[in-house]
């Protein structure tokens, strides 16, 4: 290791090492060589540039460390470059989807769009809106929040409070399990149900129950986590005191965790707002506004944006409309989701004591 | 949780009383609490029924078509189940769904493990956390949004790629490309990809954060590298965890059905080319043909349903068992 001497030594006991612009160096170098390279040979995809950039990159440092360096130095400085480039891979992805999404979301997102329907407005004609949308959207979210929050919290107080034995192992499992049904398959079970069986029409109704499914073990699992977080000592002062077990729970367990399960119950709620496949076979939608859930086929906004992109021809006016509806959807998760995440800060003290 | 999960009971009096006492003791059980028991206890039997459920009406409802099809239900290239006779068979759709799914494993699982190394042990301190939370942030992006940027931004972009890998891989046969517009099972399977990114390393990201500190520092020690730290104390004690994190999204990638209904442009046949047009996945084929469909159409899809059932069954139930080893760290909530 000390024997290599190409570069200034400082310590006689450390070996040659590169200065700290090296990475940086190599990296301008194999970014313009990439741009070069596509350019000299007529490639028009901005992927491609990056792509050799990168592979410039990772074999550059190497062959110059391990010249410098020796070959473990080298071989660190490409894991170093690889976990980057995997960084930047991913990265640029994902900047396009949420850039993408809010520069051509904002172009016909304004008040008059979130207040008024597509009811008198053809798929391929611009105007129109999405109140219709949010309002089933709202609505169906809404029914199956109040259907899996009871369920899905008793399961939990079970599972913590009263579980043990092969009953308790198994609904655990199973609730795992049912994190990874997908939805579309939720769907189906519904629909093999509600309206094969039981010879109901579509309505917001039945995509609730099938939300439901895909909600519930969301609910649980992380309800659970925040009753485990109770101390003992609570619940023993509490029985030690002659309340019954019932009212322990209810008075004691559930107010010092409540912050953390809304939180979760937040979470949940964000996820299932997106779900389309469900909603596809059980809501279908409409470009009227439908304001009973139990009757009939009601708009959902993912429904909305899959129906502007799919059945408008490649109209610009109607991809407009799915983008604003898109960025609707987002900006609505994500305010739920660092709600969520604010509400678990400001409790956090309490209940992880 | 031993000492509050038992109820409180009356101290055993000595002697043959004591079996009278037990049942006192469980008498003295105040109504509340079996009320409240029973309803605790009754929904978590309903969760066992809503799986069970599930199970037995995809079960009925396939088996009423299965009964009905003339064609080989597991190697049919076809799906007419409307038709007389009615003839429909999974083979395109279990290639399409299995193609998708690996070619997403094989792009996301290293990037993932890179981010989930990055923000655990490369990036600054001060960006680490940041990143995280973004992380969290994108894997809640509903799979619509996904789908509706995989069409619209995320195809027009993959033509240079593929005219590329046409001209250096064309050869191999898997990389042909004649030309069409590049909605393949390719570009479902690097739309996959990125949407299986988040989770994958947010579980990964959960496990590597929970080797043991002293491991590092003997490396360390050993005058090791930040790499030959990572190969010799992180990656061993992460493997597992990676290995359930990547069914996770694997689960996920296989059920993923708008974004690819978005993206691909279906066909029943198979294609030697993963570039060209065509094929199909279970979840895609279900929300493409489920509006034409009739009564019978409908228990069709419902039978492919329950394949794709089974499959995430089986591999989320793996994943589970392997995290169940190590219960620290439940990827449940990621």
């Amino acid at each position: 290791m000390s024997h290599a001497t190409l570069s200034p030594q400082r310590s006689s006991l450390r070996g040659a090492t590169l200065p700290k612009w090296f990475a940086w160096a190599v990296a301008a170098g194999s970014v313009a060589a990439g741009l070069g390279i596509s350019a000299a040979a007529g490639l028009n995809s901005d992927i491609q540039w990056a792509l050799i950039a990168a592979a410039l990159f990772v074999v550059g440092s190497y062959a110059i460390s391990a010249k410098v360096e020796g070959r473990r130095q080298a071989k660190d400085r490409t894991a170093t470059s690889m976990v980057w480039v995997a960084f930047l891979l991913a990265v640029v992805p994902l900047a396009s989807l949420v850039w993408e999404t809010v520069k051509r979301g904002v172009k016909v997102l304004d008040g008059y769009f979130l207040t008024h329907s597509m009811g008198v407005v053809a798929d391929t004609e611009p105007g129109g809106g999405i109140y219709h949308a949010i309002l089933g959207t709202l609505e169906q979210v809404g029914l199956a929040t109040l259907i899996s929050v009871p369920v899905g919290v008793l399961t939990a107080i079970y599972l913590v409070e009263y579980g043990r034995g092969r009953l308790a192992k198994a609904v655990t499992f199973f609730v795992d399990v049912m994190t990874g049904i997908p939805s579309i398959v939720a769907g189906l079970f519904v629909l093999s149900v509600w309206i094969l069986m039981l010879d109901m029409g579509p309505s917001g109704f039945a995509g609730s129950m099938a939300l439901s499914i895909l909600m519930i073990p969301v609910v649980v699992r992380s309800t659970e986590e925040m009753l485990k977080l109770v101390p003992n000592e609570l619940r023993e002062a509490s029985l030690a005191l002659g309340v019954p077990k019932w009212r322990t729970i209810l008075k004691v367990v559930l107010p010092t965790s409540i912050g953390g399960i809304i939180t979760g119950v937040m979470l949940a709620i964000a996820r299932i707002t997106g779900e389309t496949a469900p909603v596809l076979l059980l809501v279908w939608v409409t470009n009227f506004i439908n304001t009973n859930p139990f009757q009939d086929p009601q708009a959902s906004l993912p429904m909305y944006i899959y129906l502007q992109y799919a059945n408008s021809g490649g109209s610009g006016a109607a991809y407009d409309r799915a983008w604003a509806a898109a960025l609707t959807l987002i900006a609505f998760i994500m305010i739920l989701n660092l709600v969520a995440r604010g509400i678990a800060r400001w409790k956090a003290p309490k209940t992880g004591r | 949780m031993d000492i509050t999960t038992q109820q409180p009971t009356a101290p055993p009096a000595p002697g043959p009383a004591a079996p009278q006492d037990k049942r006192a003791a469980r008498g003295a059980t105040r109504p509340g609490d079996r009320i409240f028991l029973g309803f605790s206890r009754g929904s978590g039997i309903f969760v066992l029924v809503i799986m069970a459920a599930i199970a037995a009406f995809l079960t009925y409802r396939a088996s009423i078509a299965i009964s009905k099809n003339e064609a080989n239900f597991f190697t049919a290239f076809e799906w007419n189940p409307s038709g007389i006779p009615p003839e429909f068979g999974i083979a395109v759709l279990a290639f399409g769904t299995i193609v998708s799914s690996v070619i997403a494993m094989v792009i996301a699982v290293p990037i993932a493990v890179g981010i989930a190394l990055f923000i655990t042990h490369y990036a600054p301190r001060r960006l680490g956390g940041p990143i995280g939370y973004v992380i969290d942030l994108l894997a809640a992006v509903p799979s619509i949004v996904y789908g509706l940027w995989g069409a619209l931004v995320l195809v027009p972009h993959l033509e240079g790629l593929y005219g590329w890998l046409d001209d250096y891989l064309g050869w191999t046969g898997i990389f042909e490309w004649n030309g069409g517009a590049p909605r393949s099972l390719f570009t479902v399977g690097i739309l996959l990809a990125i949407m299986i990114l988040p989770i994958i390393t947010n579980v990964s990201r959960e496990v590597f954060r929970q080797v043991p500190r002293m491991h590092e520092e003997a490396a360390l020690a050993l005058g090791a590298t930040r790499w030959e730290v990572i190969r010799m104390s992180v990656l061993p004690f992460g493997r597992s965890g990676v290995i359930s994190a990547s069914m996770l999204g694997l689960g996920r990638a296989l059920g993923e059905t708008m974004a690819v209904a978005m993206v691909l442009s279906s066909s029943f046949d198979i294609n030697a080319s993963l570039l060209d047009t065509g094929g199909g996945t279970f979840a895609q084929n279900i929300a493409s043909k489920f509006n034409e469909a009739t009564e019978m159409g409908r228990d069709a899809l419902i039978a492919s349903g329950l394949v794709l059932f089974v499959i995430t069954l089986l591999v989320n139930g793996a994943a589970r068992l392997i995290i169940a080893r190590r219960k620290e760290y439940s990827g449940a909530n990621a």
